[in-house]
């Protein structure tokens, strides 16, 4: 495609997004001369364009466009719906004609009559066909600035769009030429496109400006064409893949420099040292400079919101007012991209369903207009979005009550969900609590994109809503992709690098103290982590790693990053925690993509690979984050203590099974305690039994129903036996335990729910991890007729 | 003129293998390499070439052949893809051989396994054979190996 015409459509559609902005704004304030000179200005060059590159249908539309709003710039006619309505389908029309052009050159021909009579009806709406006079004046002006700069070739291109609209009708092409000439067209015409090609040759570009003043009123105008040619002369248009090339090679420079200061640490030189310095300094500066250049504000995308938000609030019939704080802030252009989509889809969402229509709010006493305010902000190294509504919030029990009814979820789930989790189905896929599907929302595919969408680029979202008070969505973003900061770590004597943007804290725990505190479910490894429990993942287990043997497992202190994933702590246990670094990070080839653990590779300081996890990977392959079902394990503390004063207390049976696993089992199931002598043990059929009240009663280990570490040997020695006998419809069967230790009444707070056989789960009781004996299943598992009917007898807790 | 090509070659067990040479990036003596914990057994790890993270494929996994005697060394033939830069771990480099295109046979039906999936067919060279390795098959792993960890994820 001709450079021309490319520069032309790049610089059309930037012109577009400013034209929608500026309509909407306008809207708002009518009387803002300002933006409505640069709405002018902005048509008239795309008009000027058009015409130049002899698309005559896009010039014809324009003109019209352009027509109204110079009545408007008159003060013949003030803006208002329908002519806002009229100007952004204009903007659309002119849109898809560009469209058509980058695709195929030329737009199609297509009948845009109806438009271009819709706002021939609206410029001559509130005036009589005598006003054409009044741009009249304008002329004397004009012709003194234009010729000045650029003599030559005014006179030559001022013809040459006139003569290059055939399709234009020949009234039209009248008015063309008592506005155009006013106006001076031909620089403007060919300013841009000169400015683009050589940013050097300024002068053509000033011309055309001050040639609009003279129309407009000279006072306002002058402070705004100041600003935007100085900011047109001081930027260029650079390629982007340029700059990604630029950021690779700043990339690989950050490495060179880690190597180079790793060799400094071996070297006395004074000299060395010195320039090792200064290339750190002068590799840092480089390094966020070229980062900067890939920097956008994030208001390049907030541009198309007022749009979104206007077209959607006036079809729902509802008034809101959208405010924005922290337009400026930057963020990576390749994260600007991610990010677009899911929050115009947040944005409608809100619009939809969270803001209510105005006589529904005034009913809930809050003002008409509703309000979405979109904030966004920097901090701790990485962009916070905030979407706030102040509509109606999210009913927590209507989205349960839907969760249950998409069957994502069961009832019983949704009653142990806390509010938080509750709000967070709203993410699942197939979600969607509207009522009637509109074409906005309410088909369910939606909430689990956006969240799949920004989880990708390594961010989160998180959600609060009050009910009848509003909603606000946070989404937390990382700056760049490209170069992060990272946290080292050595597991296996291999190195690993863990995404600051997971990590919560790092805990170390001497020999004794870990031998003590990290406790054992169903011989899952849990860690206390202030009163909550941290599951644990040992990082060379789960990589299959060859550790130093278990033996020095055990002895040396653990070292634990705690991680979140998916909004799950969890524990990675790592041999030794190295330093935090800023990696690179480069992307595994293909025959890796199926390997979940690694989210790319990195080059260290002294030139080696090391692999980066991906936590959320990660903890799906060791199941702390595994199916939706799951997720109802892992409870807020805060919601597990409202619970609390509901729950009934139950009374427990506490007893001890092999080494250090307690169990316990309500004591409603405990028929009687007894205590045999090892010597009364009798077998029948290979199964050991007892003598007991006249009745066989047959044994049960329950140590070699559960994974236990073994027990003891004084345990197996010991002459007594503890028994647990239960009984059930006149049949009783004795559980064989290690000791019993208590009978205590407390008030079960269920912490996890382990699924193995013969555990229902784990409780903490006088601050030991408990599990909760599955009896049923135990004897089942040893005399499957013990129960005679196969219904399943209801489960203890 | 008999058109011809040229071929890289190398040897991996009692195999002589070649790849068009155009398709190789380079050849490297063995590098040390970070292991890729959970990967399939044929990725024998990554390793830095200049800056650039390059997965090397153990051709010897690859084609189901007995792994090398301890203590020898493989080479790096560093191949070109439609995927990017990619290392296959040979026993020995040999030299760069121009062979007419008619001495170009079809593999024959009785050669089975692995091999002659990843081999698109043989030149007869004057007193042995010469098998030209299929890259862009040799990169594409099997799926099941990876399929497993592959499903735990989503």
């Amino acid at each position: 495609m001709d450079d021309l015409i490319k520069e032309f459509l790049i610089e059309s559609h930037e012109n577009l997004d400013r034209l929608e902005r500026d309509l909407v704004e306008l809207e708002k304030d009518p009387h803002d001369k300002e933006t409505l000179s640069s709405i002018f200005r902005t048509i008239h060059t795309l008009k000027g364009s058009a015409g130049f590159l002899g698309y005559g249908q896009l010039e014809a539309v324009s003109h019209v466009g352009e027509n109204l709003l110079s009545r408007m710039r008159d003060g013949l006619l003030v803006i208002n719906p329908a002519i806002a309505g009229a100007l952004l389908a204009t903007v659309d029309v002119v849109r898809k004609m560009m469209g058509e052009i980058e695709a195929s050159g030329a737009p199609e021909e297509r009948d845009y009559s109806e438009l271009i009579q819709l706002l021939d009806r609206l410029k001559d709406g509130s005036s009589n066909e005598a006003q054409p006079a009044t741009p009249a004046p304008a002329p004397a002006p004009a012709p003194a600035p234009a010729p000045a700069p650029a003599p030559a070739p005014a006179p030559a291109a001022a013809t040459a769009p006139a003569a290059q609209t055939p399709p234009a009708a020949p009234e039209e092409l009248h008015e063309d030429e008592t506005i155009e000439e006013e106006e001076a067209p031909s620089p403007a015409v060919v300013a841009p496109v000169v400015q683009k090609a050589a940013p050097v040759s300024v002068a053509p570009v000033e011309t055309p400006k001050p040639a609009l003043p003279a129309v407009a009123p000279a006072v306002l105008q002058e402070p705004t064409e100041h600003r935007s040619s100085a900011a047109s002369d001081s930027s260029i248009r650079v390629d982007v893949s340029l700059l990604d090339k630029l950021m690779n090679l700043v990339g690989e420079l950050v490495l060179a420099r880690n190597q180079v200061l790793q060799f400094t640490s071996q070297h006395q030189d004074s000299a060395f040292l010195a320039t090792a310095q200064r290339l750190n300094l002068i590799t840092t500066e480089l390094q966020g400079s070229a980062m900067k250049t890939r920097m956008q504000p994030i208001g390049n995308i907030w541009s198309k919101l007022p749009r979104v938000v206007r077209d959607l609030s006036a079809s729902c019939g509802k008034e809101i007012r959208l405010e924005m704080e922290g337009k400026e802030t930057e963020l990576d252009k390749t994260i600007i991209e991610a990010i677009k989509d899911p929050l115009t889809h947040i944005v409608r969402n809100s619009v939809d369903h969270g803001i209510e229509t105005p006589e529904v709010r005034e009913a809930r006493g809050k003002a008409a207009e509703g309000v979405l305010k979109m904030r966004a902000f920097h901090e701790g190294g990485q962009v916070n979005i905030e979407i706030i509504d102040d509509g109606g919030g999210i009913d927590l029990e209507r989205v349960k009550a839907k969760a249950i009814q998409r069957g994502i979820i069961s009832p019983e789930q949704a009653a142990r969900m806390s509010d938080h989790e509750g709000l967070h189905l709203i993410f699942m896929p197939g979600f969607s609590t509207a009522e009637k599907i509109t074409n906005v929302s309410g088909r369910g595919v939606g909430m689990d994109v956006v969240k799949t969408n920004i989880e990708k680029i390594g961010g989160t979202v998180d959600l609060q809503s009050q009910l009848g008070k509003g909603t606000t969505l946070k989404i937390k973003i990382p700056l760049t992709l490209a170069i992060i900061p990272a946290l080292i770590v050595t597991s296996g004597g291999e190195r690993f690098a863990i995404p600051q943007i997971s990590l919560l804290e790092l805990v170390r725990l001497e020999a004794a103290a870990a031998k003590e505190q990290i406790e054992f479910i169903h011989g899952a490894p849990v860690y206390r982590l202030r009163g909550k429990l941290l599951p644990l993942v040992y990082l060379n287990r789960e990589l299959k790693l060859s550790s130093g043997g278990t033996a020095t497992e055990e002895e040396r202190e653990v070292n634990i990053v705690v991680v979140q994933a998916d909004g799950h702590p969890f524990g990675l246990v790592v041999d030794d925690i190295n330093d935090t670094q800023e990696i690179v990070v480069k992307p595994l080839g293909k025959q890796l993509k199926g390997v979940g653990c690694f989210a790319g590779a990195t080059i260290m300081g002294d030139g080696k690979v090391a692999l980066i996890l991906d936590v959320l990977g990660l903890a799906q392959q060791s199941r702390v984050v595994s199916e939706v079902h799951d997720r109802t394990n892992h409870l807020d503390s805060a919601a597990a203590e409202a619970r609390k004063n509901q729950e009934q207390k139950q009374t427990l049976l506490l007893f001890s099974v092999g080494q250090n696993t307690r169990m316990a089992i309500p004591l409603s199931m405990v028929a009687r305690l007894e205590e045999f002598s090892r010597s009364s043990v009798e077998y029948s059929g290979g199964n050991p039994v007892v003598r007991y009240r006249g009745q066989i009663l047959p044994l049960i280990q329950i140590a070699n129903h559960l994974p236990v570490s073994p027990a003891a040997v004084s345990e197996a020695e010991n002459e007594a036996m503890q028994v647990v006998v239960y009984t059930e419809k006149g049949k009783s069967v004795g559980l064989v335990v290690g000791k019993i230790e208590d009978v205590v009444s407390e008030v079960i707070t269920e912490k996890r729910h382990s699924f193995g056989n013969g555990i229902l789960g784990s409780i903490v009781v006088q601050n030991h991890v408990t599990d909760l004996l599955d009896v049923h299943s135990i004897i089942r598992a040893f005399d499957p007729s013990f129960f005679p009917n196969k219904t399943n007898p209801s489960a203890a807790a | 003129m008999t058109p011809s090509k040229q071929f890289a070659t190398f040897s991996l067990g009692s195999l002589f293998l070649g790849v068009d040479v155009l398709k190789v990036q380079e050849v490297i003596r063995y590098q040390e390499m970070t292991r890729v914990p959970t990967a399939p057994m044929t990725v024998e790890g990554l390793i830095n070439l200049r800056g650039q993270i390059i997965t090397a494929i153990d051709l010897r996994r690859r084609l189901d052949l007995p792994p090398r005697s301890e203590g020898q060394l493989p080479m790096n033939v560093v191949v070109r893809t439609d995927e990017g830069a990619l290392s296959f771990l040979v026993d020995q480099i040999g030299d760069v051989v121009e062979i007419e295109d008619e001495s170009f046979e079809r593999i024959p039906e009785t050669v089975t396994g692995v091999v002659r999936d990843l081999v698109t067919g043989v030149y007869k060279l004057q007193n042995r054979l010469l098998l030209i390795l299929d890259t862009e098959k040799a990169a594409n792993l099997p799926v099941a190996s990876t399929s497993a960890l592959a499903s735990t994820k989503n």
